[in-house]
């Protein structure tokens, strides 16, 4: 899903390799590129569920208005993963509903 | 409290323009921007603008977002980011989110430049991952070098429908079809002939029926409409696809106008709810201006010349210009803006502006 080579914009700059996980699972992205598109580069798109109706969401605006993108990351829910920028071991997970509970204090 | 002598909210291209006009002036400057880079959606334009060569046509909106910002750095002028500008009070004290703290910023004159959100039409499947905004799109293209996805619908055909499909083919996507529900192409013939040359149909007078899909987009169904917009059985027709992009128009981004108790008016032909403003572009409170989208929805060329005027503007108000000086600026700007307010789609928009500029004084 990544554009090699551009025809007006030539090719990306792009940060370092980083590996950090989806799920539990192994990815690969760019360090500092929004986690939405290290996850969309890799085909992922469904990014949470709601609460009520358990339907699936993703990337809508992808400019941090739309909040549909939230995700859980390294523990917080409600990360808007469109505007997070990417950075090396990051945990990120499927947002069930309204995400695990945030500790006290 | 901080104080400053003019702050701007939004370095898009009419917060920017405005930064410069007034710095250059000798005006203090600072702008605040909610984003992690400058430029608004200006890096994301990479189609050739329109226009005279004052206005910059044949370049490139990614190169004009440089040049501005490289401008507005020589001259001194600021550029916050990371910056969300929670709301406007009395005597032009705002809250800013700075480094996940809220400080209080006092800005003598303030120029409102959030731009505008996209607009969005339901139908059944809409909220598919898969259903993006235009805005989406190319910001994932244009920015970050990723596809939305490999083949996709447009729904909508005025300029930022055309123009985004054209920047999808541009990226190696599949594009199978522009739709709209008006019976005419809404955008310049220009953009709408590039995606006709590259074999992509337009379906007018239709709409989306409903989004496919298990968890994700799958495919779109389509359907005529008659001329009261009403579906016509039996005139479906089915698209695979994994992407379904909305290019249905913008609102301006007025909520800070509104809350701090300016005076709106509402115009559809500028995007709904708009600020009244002056000529000067300023609005009912007098120390409040607005500039670019936020004051009815035109373009990135006539946002960058509402700027302009807009820090010339506050530049005189604060007495950095002798009348002479200012007039003929002025003239000189108002002049370039009578230029782009020109032809079928721009006399809408000037008749549209001069209402507003009327509606100061009532």
């Amino acid at each position: 899903m990544r554009i090699e080579e551009h025809p007006i914009l030539g090719t990306f700059e792009k940060g370092k390799t980083v590996k950090f996980t989806f799920d539990g699972k192994t990815m690969e992205g760019c360090e500092g590129e929004p986690i939405a598109m290290a996850l969309r580069a890799r085909g992922v798109i469904i990014h949470r569920y709601t609460t009520r109706r358990n339907e699936p969401r993703g990337v809508f605006c992808a400019i941090g208005r739309c909040t549909d993108c939230i995700m859980v990351v390294d523990g917080v829910p409600n990360v808007r993963t469109c505007v997070t920028p990417l950075r090396e071991g990051v945990d990120v997970r499927t947002q069930m509903g309204k995400g695990p509970e945030r500790m006290q204090g | 409290m901080q104080r400053r002598e003019v702050v701007v909210i939004g370095a898009g291209p009419a917060g920017l323009s405005a930064a410069i006009e007034a710095a250059g002036n000798g005006v203090d400057v600072v702008v605040f921007d909610e984003n992690d880079r400058p430029g608004g959606q200006l890096f994301k334009q990479i189609h050739k603008f329109f226009g005279s060569k004052e206005h910059r046509a044949m370049e490139r909106g990614f190169n004009i977002g440089k040049d501005l910002l490289e401008e507005a750095k020589s001259l001194g002028v600021s550029v916050v980011l990371n910056a969300v500008v929670l709301g406007i009070y009395e005597n032009g004290v705002m809250n800013v989110v700075l480094n996940d703290r809220i400080e209080e910023v006092k800005g003598e004159r303030i120029l409102v430049a959030t731009g505008a959100s996209e607009n969005m039409v339901p139908f059944p499947g809409w909220t598919l991952p898969g259903v993006i905004g235009a805005g989406a799109a190319q910001t994932m293209t244009n920015i970050h070098g990723v596809r939305p996805g490999s083949r996709l619908l447009m729904v909508g055909s005025g300029n930022v429908g055309v123009v985004v499909s054209y920047q999808m083919v541009q990226a190696g996507c599949e594009v199978v079809a522009v739709i709209d529900a008006a019976p005419k192409v809404g955008g310049y013939g220009v953009h709408a002939a590039k995606i006709a040359r590259q074999g992509i149909p337009f379906f007018l007078s239709h709409t989306v029926k409903e989004a496919h899909g298990a968890g994700r987009v799958e495919g779109a169904t389509i359907i005529q409409v008659d001329d009261k917009w009403k579906p016509v059985p039996g005139t479906e027709k089915h698209f695979e696809v994994d992407t379904i992009c909305v290019a249905v128009g913008l609102t301006p981004m007025t909520k800070l106008l509104g809350m701090s108790g300016c005076k709106m008016t509402y115009i559809p032909v500028l995007g709904g709810a708009v600020p009244v403003h002056d000529r000067d572009q300023r609005t009912s409170i007098p120390t409040t201006y607005v500039a670019g989208d936020v004051s009815g929805i035109e373009e990135a060329s006539t946002a960058i010349l509402e700027g302009r005027i807009a820090g010339l503007a506050i530049a005189r108000s604060l007495g950095y210009l002798e009348d002479g000086a200012f007039l003929s600026r002025r003239e000189e700007l108002l002049n370039s803006m009578a230029g782009l307010r020109d032809g079928p789609h721009g006399i809408a928009r000037r008749e549209a502006k001069e209402l507003i500029n009327a509606a100061v004084q009532g």
